[in-house]
């Protein structure tokens, strides 16, 4: 017999599902159009070998921006991820570079077996770029790709970026295009939050970035968890918790001189924080870097839980897995107690 | 005297490409111990063709950007494409005798980055096809008149990837494609057609939009006559050729040996096997 889940109290207020590319920006942040769509077209005004490849979601990966400055160069797949990857490899066979887009869950899930084959194994040059990484959309797992980053880095040849705002994805563009090989970036599309510019920063592939130091803590983060760890830095800093935020930016290669260098420094407690499962991401590829480099730490995990997520409101579910800002602070004040 | 009249005269005929061809294979065969020879045996004529009429290459540069592309999806297939590249001249025919040994360039399933010549990495089956659309556009954004030669199997009709190739090669009109399927009606499981049907198979194909001959893939003459087909047909489709083939051909009794997928040979077998082919020369 099927069990579903209890009804709900329908006295309660609640929030609604947001749409299903709900966006990651707070209240008031500032945000950029489409970084993707239009480093893209920066792009391939100077390398004509670079064309665009989408699986039914140009739409909803910035890809538009591209096809509608270059038709003649965006091949529309169709629904068909399969066939997407296997084209691209086909297609980079012939000397071209395509940038592919879909969501992670159907490039990591889905077609998985023929970006392993076709692309990776052949070291094919195609650019993977995909929406809604982790928890950013609130349709529940069918959507929610909880676990791209741990498939994704297990495959040989694969280079791996998780991007944090517009001000880095438009500089990771043309450094996938100048890595020859194939790579997997996490996209973050529509009104993107606009966090990096404020510091000093140049996304360097394979490179980790100390974004702001502290005393008492070092957060290690990927993707939009650097910007909720920045956020996170400032709010606790109110408390005179003094905290560090290392961006690893790259996931695979994984920088881990600049990681064991930085948790290697005494008397701070570490803290992963990525949007992700904790199985086989950034936390255990850390955790792995500091047992090896023989650096023994504090060390505590942010990100999913193994289980299959819910479907909600994006904010209520960032508080309920524990990657919003009020309880990325909760947590560090607690474990700090 | 070496004039190109006396080296046409002396050309080997198609039939003995083939039989070379299979010949080569049961060697490989003859290494291993085992190997998917009956396969090997059954797409011979279908690779003679291939590569000693319908293709063009140059067997001392096989990366030529001019060629024509041969992708082997059915990656189990490779002792077949091996003995071809070997008869090809593409592949030394010295490596022969390494094939699926430790350091050879021929291992059991073909791949792409150990063999010259192999253009794919197959043996996850259902990938060709999905590759061979990319390269048709590709080929085609460059202008090129390269064709995509994709050999596949029967028992690869099952992969729904195969359906989302064919309906893409049709809505992009790759003229500049050429499938092949190897309908031997055997498979992992037992006959393809009991595993999961897949007929009407032409009617199937031409429904989504192919252009589609079904032949004898042991007659020499009709597969050469569709290969030309498929390259002069003016309609702006792909094509496919589906050529039934029997299993273990040109070998008596691994013809008539009870059908399977990885047909069991007794290691004094291979010199039986050899001599019966040979006793059949062309």
């Amino acid at each position: 017999m099927k069990s579903t889940r209890p009804a709900p109290d329908l006295s309660k207020p609640r929030l609604t599902t947001s749409a299903m590319i709900a966006s990651i920006a707070s209240e008031g942040q500032r945000t950029k159009p489409a970084p993707f769509g239009h480093a893209l077209v920066e792009l391939a005004r100077s390398r004509p070998e670079v064309v665009g490849m989408t699986a039914d979601l140009g739409k909803y990966t910035d890809l538009h921006i591209f096809a509608k400055e270059f038709p003649d160069r965006t091949y529309q797949m169709g629904m068909a991820e399969q066939l997407l990857f296997g084209a691209a490899s086909g297609m980079a066979a012939e000397g071209f570079m395509p940038f592919t887009t879909t969501y992670a869950v159907f490039a990591s899930r889905r077609a998985y077996d023929f970006i392993h084959q076709t692309i990776a194994e052949e070291d094919r040059n195609v650019k993977i770029a995909c929406a809604l990484p982790g928890l950013t959309s609130g349709y529940g797992p069918s959507h929610q790709a909880a676990e791209d980053l741990a498939l994704m880095r297990a495959m040989p040849n694969m280079t791996v970026i998780d991007p944090c705002d517009a001000y880095e994805i438009e500089q990771v563009v043309p450094a996938m295009a100048a890595h020859q090989g194939p790579v997997y970036m996490r996209l973050l599309r529509g009104q993107v939050p606009l966090v990096l510019d404020e510091y000093d920063y140049r996304f360097e592939l394979g490179k980790a970035k100390l974004l702001r130091d502290g005393r008492d803590v070092l957060i290690i983060s990927s993707g939009l968890m650097t910007m909720r760890a920045l956020e996170a830095a400032k709010a606790l800093s109110d408390d005179r918790v003094d905290v560090a935020v290392l961006h690893v930016p790259t996931i695979k290669p994984l920088d881990a001189e600049t990681i064991a260098r930085e948790a290697g420094r005494p008397g701070r407690l570490v803290v992963v924080a990525e949007n992700h499962t904790v199985i086989g991401g950034l936390g255990e590829a850390v955790a792995g870097v500091l047992m090896r480099a023989g650096v023994h730490v504090p060390f505590r995990q942010i990100g999913l839980p193994d289980e299959f997520l819910d479907a909600g409101a994006l904010p209520t579910l960032h508080d309920r897995y524990g990657i919003s800002l009020s309880e990325v602070v909760r947590r560090v004040k607690g474990w700090l107690k | 005297m070496d004039t190109v009249a006396t080296r046409l005269a002396n050309a080997p005929t198609l039939a003995q490409r083939a039989y070379n061809i299979r010949r080569n294979a049961l060697r490989m065969g003859e290494v291993q111990g085992q190997g998917y020879i009956a396969q090997a045996l059954d797409i011979s004529d279908v690779l003679a063709a291939a590569y000693f009429h319908a293709m063009r290459y140059r067997p001392e540069d096989p990366a030529w950007e001019e060629r024509d592309r041969f992708l082997l999806s059915n990656g189990h297939y490779a002792i077949a494409l091996y003995a071809a590249l070997i008869e090809a001249g593409i592949v030394p025919e010295a490596e022969l005798e390494t094939y699926g040994s430790d350091d050879s360039r021929l291992p059991m399933s073909g791949m792409a980055s150990y063999t010259p010549g192999m253009e794919m990495s197959g043996g996850s089956l259902g990938l060709g096809l999905s590759i061979a659309v990319g390269m048709g556009l590709g080929l085609k954004r460059k202008a090129s008149t390269s064709r995509v030669y994709t050999l596949f199997s029967d028992g690869e009709l099952d992969e729904g990837s195969v359906w989302e190739a064919i309906s893409s090669a049709s809505h992009y009109k790759l003229d500049n494609l050429i499938g092949i399927v190897d309908v031997n009606n055997q498979q992992a499981d037992g006959p393809s057609t009991q595993v999961m049907g897949f007929e009407p198979l032409v009617d199937r194909l031409q429904a989504f939009g192919w252009f589609v001959q079904r032949v004898d893939g042991n007659d020499l003459d009709a597969v050469v006559a569709a290969f030309d087909a498929a390259k002069t047909h003016p309609e702006p489709k792909p094509r496919m050729i589906v050529a039934d083939t029997l299993m273990g051909k040109g070998v008596p009794f691994l013809e008539q040996r009870e059908k399977n997928h990885f047909i069991r040979v007794e290691p004094h077998e291979w010199q039986l096997a050899i001599a019966a082919l040979d006793a059949g020369r062309p």
